[in-house]
């Protein structure tokens, strides 16, 4: 690693040209990355890490402006280069994986050729030439059947297809650095796992270096040797994965792992930490250190006067530090699950519950409505929700769980089955069928605060609102109630004058909180609510989410893909496969053996930020069916690594039942499962 | 495919039939107004009557209706009362002078809107962006009146390259190639000037996609990247905005065909009209919904052919 880096970042400079100015979005970088290694950048949102990869291959838009320093690649300044010396870069030894696959292929252009078009680009080879290539880099990619891939569209191929395809694309030149930027946001937590899998499979066998860009720690530990941790446009610490994650110096990486929810964390032993405050906009860069706002350990006087360079740690090899206070912060530890949750809560008082509860659609085709093919979202679902307990619905996408969702609130009504509040029957009643008192006492909250408030209205209007409609009688001053909600949502009374746009994404969703809270329900539903905010924010939401149940005894029903964040925040959990529950119980049992096998594999997917806990990986085979094909057996059966046989295929599995309520529907006996699932065990369980 | 045709087959027919007995019922409703439009405001109720018992005007309009439909089947759409023609052949003659027309234009119009609206939104606020768009603007907002009158006086009277009026008759020393040189020139700038816009919204919007930035990032060379990659694209939602200027070009340039003296359709359902020659507007209606109708499918398939997400 002594040798010339293959990238180099000399105190560059980027700023944005905006009406308010040119914004300064990166102040002043200096990094690099040598041939072969792989290099993570982390941060959260608006920290200047897609400019870093745009500015790479000199991508930055019109607005955007290298104003200072010099970008070397490969020994050479890119700020040098023409028109065809940058394109002969472009691809060819610097090669991008974006974060949206499908956004980033041509929608009518078959995969194939937008696949062919690179090595006829670079090396001027001929249709027949590309066309073999390109096969054999779909092979290598792990995408089976090529050939038929290749003549495919965009849409006709799933997100993980997808994704694999623009890394075949980014690869098929044999480029010398692969710019990886958020390659794996927003795909399933299984898929996800496949594709780091295989980028690391990939760089083991190329020797290709990477620049891999992430908000989620997690992700960058599997690729990864050496990160670098960004906020406002400067490193502020880098080092290796096990200096980064044993001994980070930085307060802001420290917040950054603190509240980064990990599977063996509960809500109720392992609080996440979030960082407080919020991210400055880049407009006013005071002096000195641009944490200090919200750093915990700041020391004003030494803090805030002049600028923090980045320093090398005595002893560490490789890792530097922006911090004055680096080597007088405590050394750090990773909390810990300290007890045991209490079992002692048994199923008592459900308030809201499903029987057998199913949801067909018929989707509506030919000339009139002829053909009609139905589409099983929900087959026999049973969950329960204790009063003032969390129940999670956790799955893939495409399992039912928004499905789920939408029934329990009546945006959508059952099919088949029940769904009892307090005794009462819900399951066929729409949302105008609905009474206030019973909308009043079962609110949702959505994934994107963005479409749910309207852009229009202020703050305060949506609560009020939101007050007059679910209270039997106009309050008497709709100004205090609104001000009481937001406080109780932590957010100032002030901001009832703001509209949505001048929130940010957190504080969008405390007002969606508080709006659902205005009626003060008995139930919130909540699909997704944090997955769209970054890992700090995500914490102070999820935070506010288990201190308003402790404070109201809310029950909340709370839909995610991220089993880290349901294993810190639910009591009971429903796991959810094809529109089915697989398995269902209290937290602590569902994350333990024995588990279903789905379950499973879900678990061995999720990214562990912790460079010696490496569990071994169930990876799934295929992919999910169509929920419209008829059913006889069990609905993981074609995935399921696990399988027994045509049992599997043809017999619907039993729900075995465990003590305390536990339920896996498997053919498999528990008492098996449980020998052989010892791979991946809680870190908690394990330091027992 | 094949359902697709079905499909849009039986909507066509049922429109037609729709359109057809509404245009019919409308027209001939009262049983005495047909005759007395076709005898004129001097005629004695006398001979109103005796033209509407001869002609079978006394009878219900339902079983008038069916007759209608089974003489247009079969071919005879009626005698026009105003050229003193069958119906068929007046719409024949002029019909074919208007698709000449409509297709000179449509095939300037097509490449010359998607030259510039591509050009345009290549590079939203450029100088060619901003150039372009002026021009789109300036032609698309003078009337078509107001734009055959400024070239005529400047071709015809000023210039006397070409002549004032296309009546598609050889006749004055003008051929009739040059006579259809300022009907299609007002046609083309008047449209092209909707089109380009159209077009250049949709470029700029594609331009910004994530998979033009992936074509660049390839290393392709931006020719490439705007004609490989951004058109076929950008052309998607235009499609069936172009194809319905077709439908524009057939039966809505009127106002072109009366400044040149064109013998073109719109001007003769115009006569009609004002004639009260019933078969032929009743005739004419037909063909416009046909045309009207038709180009959407047009519309629908060229879209399906560009952008294979919504091939079933």
């Amino acid at each position: 690693m002594t040798d010339a880096p293959l990238l180099e970042f000399r105190d560059v400079g980027i700023a944005y040209a905006t009406r308010a100015g040119e914004v300064p979005v990166i102040p002043a970088l200096s990094f690099r990355v040598s041939a072969g290694e792989a290099m993570g950048l982390v941060g959260e949102s608006g920290c200047g890490k897609s400019t870093v990869a745009l500015s790479i291959v000199r991508y930055l838009g019109r607005a955007g402006r290298l104003v200072r320093g010099r970008i070397l690649f490969e020994g050479r300044d890119l700020a040098t280069l023409d028109d065809e010396e940058l394109r002969a870069v472009r691809g060819r030894r610097i090669a991008m994986v974006y974060q949206d696959p499908m956004a980033s292929l041509n929608p009518v252009m078959t995969v194939g050729r937008q696949l062919m078009e690179v090595p006829m680009i670079h090396e001027g080879v001929g249709a027949a030439t590309a066309h073999a290539r390109a096969i054999e880099m779909l092979r290598e990619v792990n995408l089976s059947d090529p050939e038929a891939v290749m003549a495919r569209y965009p849409h006709q191929l799933s997100g993980g297809q997808q994704q694999r395809i623009v890394i075949a694309m980014a690869l098929i030149a044999e480029p010398a650095l692969l710019v990886m930027d958020e390659p794996t946001t927003g795909l399933d937590v299984t898929v996800e796992a496949a594709v780091l899998d295989l980028v690391r499979e990939l760089r083991r066998r190329r020797r290709t270096a990477i620049l891999f860009i992430s908000h989620n720690l997690g992700t960058v530990v599997r690729v990864c040797d050496r990160i670098g941790v960004m906020y406002r446009g400067e490193l502020v610490e880098e080092g290796s994965i096990r200096q980064i994650f044993t001994d980070p110096r930085h307060p802001y990486t420290r917040g950054l792992l603190d509240c980064l929810p990990v599977l063996g964390r509960d809500k109720r032993y392992a609080p996440l930490v979030p960082i407080p405050g919020q991210l400055e906009p880049a407009l006013s860069r005071p002096p000195g250190c641009g944490f200090a706002a919200r750093c915990i350990h700041v020391d004003r006087a030494r803090c805030t006067s002049a600028p923090i360079p980045l320093l090398p740690r005595d002893g560490a090899r490789g890792h530097r530090v922006a911090c004055v206070r680096a080597t007088e912060l405590a050394p750090w530890a990773r909390r810990r699950a300290e007890g045991t949750a209490a079992d002692a809560a048994v199923v008592s008082d459900p308030v809201i519950s499903t029987q057998r509860l199913g949801k067909v659609y018929h989707a509506r085709s030919g000339l009139f409505g002829a053909g009609r093919a139905a589409v099983r979202a929900l087959r026999d679902v049973d969950v329960v929700a204790v009063r003032g307990q969390t129940l999670a619905i956790v799955g893939e996408s495409g399992c039912g769980k928004s499905t789920l969702a939408k029934v329990l609130t009546g945006i959508e009504v059952a099919t088949d089955g029940h769904v009892t509040l307090d005794g009462a029957e819900i399951g066929r009643l729409g949302v105008d069928g609905r009474s206030r008192e019973l909308r009043r006492k079962l609110q949702m909250v959505f994934q994107n605060p963005d479409s749910t408030l309207n852009p229009s209205h202020t703050v305060g209007y949506a609560i009020s609102r939101a007050l007059r409609r679910l209270r039997d009688r106009a309050p008497a001053d709709p100004s205090a109630g609104v001000a009481r909600l937001l406080e109780v949502v932590k957010l100032a009374p002030q901001m009832a004058a703001r509209k949505p746009r001048q929130l940010s994404g957190g504080e969008k969703q405390r007002v969606a909180i508080a709006r659902a809270l205005a009626g003060d329900p008995d139930v919130i539903v909540a699909d997704e609510p944090v997955s769209a905010l970054d890992v700090s924010v995500q914490a102070t939401i999820v935070n506010l989410l288990a201190e308003l149940q402790a404070a109201r005894g809310t029950t909340l029903v709370f839909i995610s893909h991220d089993l880290a964040v349901v294993r810190y925040l639910a009591d009971h959990v429903a796991v959810m496969y094809l529109g089915a529950v697989v398995e269902f119980g209290r937290v602590a049992s569902v994350f333990a053996p024995p588990y279903h096998p789905y379950t499973e594999a879900l678990l061995s997917a999720v990214p562990v930020p912790d460079p010696d806990r490496q569990y071994a990986r169930i990876l799934l085979e295929g992919a999910v069916p169509r929920a419209s094909e008829r059913l006889r057996g069990c609905p993981f059966a074609t995935r399921c690594p696990r399988k027994l046989g045509a049992v599997c295929d043809d017999t619907p599995p039993p729900v075995q039942r465990l003590p305390g309520g536990h339920h896996i529907a498997c053919h498999i006996p528990t008492a098996e499962l449980e020998t052989l699932q010892t791979a991946l065990v809680e870190p908690s369980r394990e330091e027992r | 495919m094949a359902r697709f045709f079905a499909k849009h087959l039986a909507f066509l027919l049922l429109t037609l039939l729709v359109v057809s007995f509404l245009v019919f019922a409308l027209s001939e409703f009262s049983p005495g107004a047909v005759a007395r439009k076709e005898l004129g405001a001097y005629a004695t109720q006398e001979q109103v009557d005796l033209l509407t018992r001869q002609m079978g005007l006394d009878r219900p309009l339902p079983v008038r209706y069916a007759e209608y439909l089974g003489k247009a089947a079969a071919g005879d759409l009626g005698y026009s009362a105003r050229f003193k023609l069958p119906v068929k052949d007046v719409i024949g003659k002029h019909l074919g002078n208007t698709a000449l027309l409509a297709a000179l234009a449509f095939a300037c119009i097509v490449p010359l809107s998607m030259l510039l609206g591509i050009a345009a939104g290549m590079r939203e606020s450029s100088r060619l962006d901003r150039a372009i768009l002026l021009f789109s603007t300036v032609v698309a907002s003078i009337p078509e009146f107001a734009l055959g009158v400024f070239l005529a006086s400047v071709f015809v009277v000023w210039l006397g390259w070409l002549p004032g009026t296309a009546t598609l008759v050889a006749g004055g020393g003008w051929s009739v190639a040059t006579q259809l040189v300022l009907p299609v020139a007002v046609i083309v700038l008047f449209d092209s000037g909707y089109v380009i816009s159209m077009i250049r919204a949709s470029m700029i919007e594609v331009m910004q996609r994530p998979y033009i930035r992936t074509a660049v990032l390839k290393g392709m060379p931006l020719r490439d990247v705007i004609l490989r990659h951004a058109v076929r694209n950008a052309m998607i939602n235009p499609i069936t905005v172009i194809m319905l200027q077709i439908n524009y070009l057939i039966a809505g340039v009127v106002v072109v065909e009366t400044v040149f003296a064109y013998p073109g359709f719109g001007r003769m359902m115009l006569e009609a009209a004002l004639f009260k020659d019933i078969a032929l507007v009743e005739a004419g209606a037909l063909v416009a919904v046909f045309v009207a109708v038709a180009t959407n499918i047009l519309g629908d398939l060229a879209y399906m052919v560009l952008d294979p997400r919504i091939r079933a």
